[in-house]
């Protein structure tokens, strides 16, 4: 710029913004100072003063943001505010423009956390949808957690007891120190790229004591984010959650809570299955039975029945003759009965019983046999049997005559 | 239908209940219930093989000479773990 040329004030101002335009720091500074002329229009946008011993500093917080706030902001009160400076042209004043503000009580480090936070939650890391299901039966449970502690003896011993084959594969690492958060995040990586394992745990031991830093980094965010298998956390406390817990696909208080989650019970599978299995086979055999049913009605219906009734039929109209016969039979009796009566009588007159009873007598040879009737078929000295009307002779021939 | 190959349990679980179901209802033939049922039986075979076949092992995954290995392990009594 020559330094005889007169600018308008919007020149210069222009000049001006585009100098703090183009400085980066000023784009996100944390400020601290103490608040005064804490003014809050009808608008909800809210305009203050940041002041220190030396200087003060013009801030407005917008309305969206300042909806946000969870504490009460007035004068005197010491705090630190997150924003970008820029210049308002009409009054020719520099200001803060407020995204975050907070009590000055906080450490840095929460400030950042906060902030990191924030920022994480935008780019959706911890968003709902993201969350992905556990798998009923993993073919590998990973352990991400230190090999010496008793969050591992917990998994392991609440794992086994659940279904006592259950392999498990432990990537282990510090969970607490500068290195903690390279190694967690390495763990992870390699039992993602690993293969064969379904659910992955992160935990640590118990004992509010401990240093949880390591799971409120962004490299362990990140890198629970981007594995590609779900992620339990068991890290933080419901109260004071870390980022680890909040970018995984499910929470657990405890490592043991964890390994709850993440193995189903044997048994319980078992069974599962053998009720399945029994409906199964309830329901084929239901179904064959109706069919089977369905077949038998068939069969008793008319339309199947008529061969056997025909049977029935026949047998009857055989019946029916029978009786027919009969009472033929019983007609023609009377004239039959006389004629058998003369043949009786004719017959017994013939009988040789009726001629024994005369006086005559049959003699042949012992034990039967037709009747002797010439005396030359005989020789003395032969036995002969001899027949009268009552009983019988065992005789010897003593001497033959001639006839 | 892929052989049972790489079906995960869940999913054999799942289609043995919609096969079992189906079985228990009204709508299908004869036939249809028969084949219904042996498929019911192979993923019931499936399935239980499945919760046979996994073998209890405990391993650690190591780096070792920039190699990732696979250790089995043991707990020992003191919280932490043996090779």
């Amino acid at each position: 710029m020559s330094g005889q040329r007169v600018l308008a004030v919007r020149e210069l101002t222009a000049y001006l913004q585009r100098l703090i335009g183009n400085d980066g720091r000023l784009a996100n500074v944390w400020v601290k100072g103490e608040i005064s002329n804490l003014r809050r229009p009808v608008s909800g946008h809210l305009y203050f003063t940041l002041k220190d011993q030396v200087a003060a500093l013009r801030c407005v917080m917008f309305q969206g943001r300042s909806r946000s706030l969870s504490l009460s902001l007035q004068d005197g009160l010491e705090v630190i505010a997150r924003g970008h400076i820029a210049i308002y042209p009409r009054d020719g004043v520099y200001q803060l423009y407020v995204a975050e503000i907070y009590p000055a009580g906080m450490g840095m480090a929460t400030l950042a956390l906060q902030e990191l936070a924030a920022r994480l939650e935008r780019e959706g890391l911890f968003a709902a949808e993201r969350k992905r299901p556990l798998p009923l039966l993993p073919r590998r449970v990973g352990l991400v957690t230190s090999p010496s502690g008793a969050a591992l003896r917990d998994m392991v011993t609440v794992s086994r007891r659940r279904f006592p084959g259950i392999d498990l594969v432990l990537a282990p690492a510090t969970v607490q120190g500068d290195t903690a958060p390279f190694e967690l995040a390495r763990a992870l990586e390699l039992l993602g790229k690993l293969g064969g394992v379904d659910v992955i745990i992160i935990g640590r031991g118990g004992g509010s004591a401990e240093d949880l830093s390591a799971f409120n980094t962004e490299i362990v965010a990140r890198a629970i984010y981007g594995c590609p298998v779900p992620v339990i956390a068991a890290v933080g406390h419901e109260t004071d959650l870390t980022l680890a817990d909040r970018v995984a696909d499910r929470r657990a208080p405890t490592p043991s809570a964890a390994a709850e989650l993440a193995v189903p019970v044997k048994k319980e599978l078992e069974e599962r299955l053998n009720i399945l299995a029994t409906r199964a086979r309830r329901g084929m055999e239901h179904r064959l039975q109706m069919a089977q049913a369905r077949l038998e009605r068939l069969v008793k219906s008319r339309g199947m029945a008529r061969p056997q009734q025909e049977l029935y039929y026949r047998q009857q109209y055989l019946d029916g003759l029978e009786q027919r016969l009969l009472a033929a039979w019983q007609r023609h009796a009377g004239a039959r009965e006389q004629a058998l009566q003369l043949l009786t009588s004719r017959l017994e007159a013939a009988s040789p019983l009726t001629i024994l009873s005369r006086g005559y007598a049959i003699c042949r040879r012992p034990g039967g046999g037709p009747p002797i009737r010439h005396s030359l078929e005989v020789a003395p000295g032969e036995r002969v049997e001899v027949v009268l009307s009552q009983g019988r002779l065992q005789c010897q021939v003593e001497d033959v005559d001639g006839g | 239908m892929p052989e049972g190959e790489q079906l995960k349990f869940e999913e054999a679980l799942q289609k043995l209940e919609g096969i079992v179901r189906a079985l228990e209802g009204e709508g299908l033939t004869l036939e249809d219930s028969l084949a219904y049922y042996q498929e019911g039986i192979r993923l019931v075979r499936l399935c239980r093989q499945r919760l046979q076949e996994v073998e209890g092992k405990l391993q650690a995954l190591l780096v070792q000479e920039g190699e990732v290995v696979l250790k089995e392990i043991s707990l020992s009594g003191g919280g932490g773990y043996g090779a």
